[in-house]
């Protein structure tokens, strides 16, 4: 028998705000609880207050993924007991979400994977473990709740997901779509972005749903891969072995790539969900959703389907923008100040080599920069420069010069009155003609044997230097 | 003239010493029997009288008053326990607003007062520092949750006091001890730092010997704060202004039938009594059926446990109060912890909101509930279209003695028939002290208003204190009574 896997995401993804979802604590983390408040530490008559910018991007990623904001939604607690949740309940929305449907539509299968709903919560605390890293074998544990409070949105997809590749393709995409439209700084590493797997197997051809498990601490798209594709072998092997799967919420060892029960349904939370009597629902009107939206800006694919078409820029570099949002935003500043070049004559130098120099060092991409860069493009567009001359001048115009600063100065430029004067005597010699115009009055011409000097220097002639040298000469031939 | 503005003016005038007056204050009120006070701030009276002496007295509404704060609002450095075992050893590190507020007016606080263990109860019976007296009667108790407010203005401790109402906390107390009580619309006060029961329901509220004293308190403790997302704004409005002009002429007093039948008869005689009176200056009384007293009674005994079972989560063993030590999985030691750590009243309570709440049965509880108070609220909006008061007994009896209802938590929770269906309608009430029983004791006079008219509560409040004109405990506070 051949089983097809039945996969839906919750994917945990941490909105950009300064402070916590529901105090004023900041979220950028630290020594250990000092990144709290009263209300973050649950400490006695501390209430929350909802943090708007939160609300703000929750809308933003609802409105990026196509669904339905919902004017009025309810804040409502998830009660249970963990020393990494100081009140003993999270603040989480339950019945009446901030969003409802939407969809992600995959790169390259085009396939749409719909999502039925994002709420808003908060994040727990972090227990950390002394003498192990995990919690078996170690002598003692303590809270940081430093995390305690955070904003978070869980976006909870139908299970349309068949395969694990598709998962960590649905799982990149909605990363991609959350930095880009900037509500999730999307670092896997602290966390930022992570998700839960609910998966179940089924004959092919079978409709009905098989009994799921729900995989936990997935914080890669590597890991989404690896333990689905596990977690599929383990439910075939076991149904395979004449037994049936049961409802169990697995934890995933990155370690050893495998999953293991953590608890079956008869031991699940009662979570005895109730609204928040602090807070009061969440009403947002269509005029507020509205302005959200005007204020959002492009989303990717938008981008990608203006660029390829009014652009004609490359796939890569398109792929590019799609991953740095920051990037993108840059180009589209800088190229709106060119005036001989097309886009694609700058595009190429934005993802080539400002991109690998910013792997290299932290460069501010501010207004200044996207004038020089278009300036410098514009320039070697007329001839005057070089690329190699771009090469060369990129760098000084990140730290701060002007295009015209960086040839004066001679940023490889060739300025020695000597070795320039051979190779614009070279250039007469085979310009007879040329030169006899320029010594018959006609300046302009001089023009013409700059170009030539310029070709042969890749550039790197200093033009007005070149200039004096020629018409000098000329009037000495 | 009340306490407040009595002493407000003998520290403006400089006719008494703040510094005199607080020395011989704290001695008496340490010395005081009843158990109304836990615990004292003497370094911050110090720190206060100091700074005040520097102070243009004009500045502050409550110059040089004493204040009585309930032991379940959080002063800075100062421990909050709600008279419980489990916040044993806690201090807080920030000021509730309600309380910095009444500070920034020039009341000092002087000590933290008994209460009911996490201000659930009707007796201050379940307080971990024992019951408090009834300075009426010491047999009798004191009345509850905020039983150590109401016995300490009763008493002459303190001209003002803060108290909490969820269920009739600031009310029956008041009654029981024959002093003023308010609780304000829901939203009017902020309950930030206020220890929360049950959040929908709790609202901070003033006690004093008399009616101008409570609107002199509620005009520094209302006002908008942004900490608190259930606080309303509102516009500025003086309460403690214009009594003099205050009538009863043309109100229309609506006395719910059901109230006036079931409770003790002298406790009814009293309130009959004084409702002549108001009819004779003017008022029209007219009797209703209210309907749904006994549906607010059980709706509040699921909201208020539900709200507090997920409000005293916290309360862990974890981050602060008591831990018990016994245990060795962290499992064990929450349970133990919060076994140990809670009176049985408080445990009935969460053990109760946490069944209502549970999977399969929260839409035939909490629900259900959560339309009946619907209901009731609907009810109240109908009455005010015909009536400007709804007015009642407080409590169905006059303090009882002690022990008598301790072990029968029915006959407690009905003690608050009167007083719980305001909450759950996010009323303003008051009561008043209107007479005395055959024993003696103090009968209380409730008056509900609607939404956000606590100037036209007060102002009734004031024309019934005058017409009553009942004789106080004590004449006047400990020092100055002397």
């Amino acid at each position: 028998m051949t089983f097809e896997a039945v996969i839906g995401l919750e994917i945990h993804a941490q909105l950009s705000t300064a402070s916590k979802l529901f105090c004023r604590a900041s979220t950028q983390g630290g020594a250990p609880n000092t990144q709290v408040s009263p209300v973050s530490l649950g400490l006695p008559g501390a209430l929350p207050v909802l943090n708007k910018e939160a609300v703000r991007l929750a809308i933003m990623a609802g409105l990026a993924v196509k669904g339905r904001i919902q004017e009025r939604s309810v804040f409502a607690r998830k009660n249970y007991f963990y020393p990494d949740l100081p009140k003993g309940y999270q603040i989480s929305q339950f019945e009446y979400p901030i969003c409802l449907g939407g969809e992600i539509v995959l790169p390259v299968s085009q396939k749409t994977i719909r999502i039925t709903r994002i709420h808003m919560e908060e994040d727990a605390g972090k227990l950390n473990h002394i003498g192990a890293d995990g919690i078996a074998g170690a002598t003692g544990s303590v809270v940081d709740l430093n995390r305690a409070g955070v904003p978070l949105i869980e976006v909870v997809s139908e299970p349309d997901i068949r395969t694990p590749q598709e998962a960590r393709e649905y799982m990149e995409r909605v990363h991609e779509l959350f930095v880009f439209i900037g509500v999730c700084d999307g670092d896997l590493d602290k966390g930022s972005f992570r998700c839960d797997a609910n998966v179940s197997i089924r004959p092919i051809g079978e409709t009905a749903f098989g009994t799921r498990t729900e995989v936990k601490n997935l914080n890669s798209f590597r890991s989404v891969e690896r333990a689905i594709t596990y977690e599929i072998k383990r439910q075939i092997q076991v149904v395979q072995s004449g037994d049936v799967v049961r409802q169990y919420t697995m934890n995933y060892d990155d370690a050893t790539g495998q999953t293991t029960p953590l608890r079956s349904k008869e031991n699940a939370h009662d979570y005895r969900y109730f609204p928040d009597p602090d807070l009061k629902p969440l009403v947002v009107t269509s005029d507020q959703i509205a302005a959200i939206a005007q204020k959002m800006g492009e989303l990717p694919d938008d981008m990608a389907l203006r660029y390829q078409r009014d652009l004609a820029l490359p796939e890569h570099d398109i792929m590019v923008y799609r991953q740095s949002p920051a990037l993108y935003r840059f180009f589209e500043k800088a190229r709106s100040f060119l005036q001989v070049a097309t886009p694609g004559d700058m595009s190429k130098w934005v993802v080539g080599e400002l991109s690998a120099l910013m792997k290299e060092q932290s460069v501010d991409l501010n207004d200044k920069l996207a004038t020089e860069l278009a300036r410098l493009i514009d320039v070697c567009k007329e001839g005057t420069i070089s690329t190699q001359m771009i090469k060369d001048i990129l760098p000084q115009i990140i730290n701060g010069k002007t295009v015209a600063q960086a040839l004066e100065s001679g940023g490889g430029q060739i300025s020695n009155q000597d070795d320039l004067m051979t190779v614009v005597a070279a250039v007469m010699a085979d310009n007879p003609d040329v030169v006899a115009k320029i010594k018959n009055g006609k300046v302009a011409s001089a023009n013409f044997l700059m170009g030539q000097v310029m070709k042969q220097t890749q550039g790197r002639a200093k033009p007005d230097t070149v200039r004096d040298l020629i018409l000098h000469a000329c009037q000495n031939v | 003239m009340g306490r407040i503005q009595r002493l407000r003016t003998l520290f403006y005038t400089k006719q008494l010493s703040m510094r005199d007056y607080y020395t011989a204050l704290l001695a008496r009120i340490q010395s005081a029997p009843g158990n109304a006070f836990i615990s004292f701030f003497d370094d911050e009276v110090a720190t206060a009288i100091d700074y005040l002496s520097q102070q243009d007295p004009n500045r502050f509404t409550g110059f040089g008053i004493p204040l009585g704060i309930k032991d379940n609002m959080c002063l800075a450095n100062q421990p909050v326990t709600c008279a419980s075992k489990l916040l044993a050893g806690y201090r807080s590190p920030y000021t509730a607003t309600a309380v910095q507020y009444m500070i920034d007016q020039g009341f000092v606080p002087v000590g933290r007062l008994n209460m009911d263990e996490f201000a659930m109860g009707s007796a201050n019976e379940y307080s971990v520092y024992g019951p408090v007296d009834n300075p009426w009667n010491p047999d009798a108790v004191s009345g509850g949750s905020s039983g150590g407010s109401a016995a300490a203005v009763a008493a002459g401790l303190v001209p003002a006091a803060l108290g909490s109402d969820t269920g009739g906390s600031i009310r029956q107390p008041a009654a029981f001890c024959g002093v003023v009580g308010l609780k304000p619309t829901y939203g009017r006060v902020s309950r930030y730092g206020l220890v929360a029961f049950a959040s929908s329901l709790d609202q901070i509220g003033p006690f004093a010997q008399y009616v101008d004293d409570v609107a002199i308190m509620l005009d520094t403790l209302c006002g908008f704060d942004p900490q608190d997302a259930t606080s309303v704004k509102r516009p500025d409005e003086c309460f403690s202004d214009g009594f003099e002009w205050a009538s009863l002429h043309g109100i229309r007093v609506g006395v719910p039938n059901e109230l006036m039948t079931s409770g003790q008869a002298d406790v009814n005689a009293a309130i009959r009594r004084t409702l002549s009176q108001m009819e004779s200056h003017g008022a029209i009384i007219d009797y209703v059926d209210f309907k749904y007293f006994d549906e607010a009674l059980a709706t509040y005994y699921i909201i208020a446990p539900a709200e507090a079972s997920s409000n005293l989560s916290r309360f862990d063993g974890v981050r602060y109060g008591y831990r018990d030590t016994s245990a060795t999985t962290l499992k064990d030691m929450m349970a133990a912890t919060r076994s140990t750590g809670f009176g049985d009243e408080v445990k009935r309570r969460i053990i109760l909101g946490t069944y209502v709440l549970s999977s399969g049965y929260y839409d035939a509880f909490y629900g259900k509930a959560q339309r009946v108070r619907g209901i009731v609220t609907k009810r109240y909006a109908d009455l005010f279209k015909q009536y400007d008061i709804i007015c009642s007994p407080t409590a169905p009896t006059t303090a009882f003695k002690k022990g008598e209802h301790t072990n029968d938590p029915l006959a407690m929770y009905l003690s608050d028939i009167a007083t719980i269906p305001v909450n759950l309608a996010g009323l303003p009430a008051i009561s008043l002290p209107c007479g005395r029983d055959s024993a003696g004791m103090p009968v209380g006079m409730q008056l509900v208003a609607p939404w956000f008219q606590e100037k036209l509560l007060l102002n009734t409040a004031y024309c019934v204190e005058q017409l009553v004109g009942f004789t106080p405990l004590v004449s006047d506070d400990v020092v100055l009574g002397q």
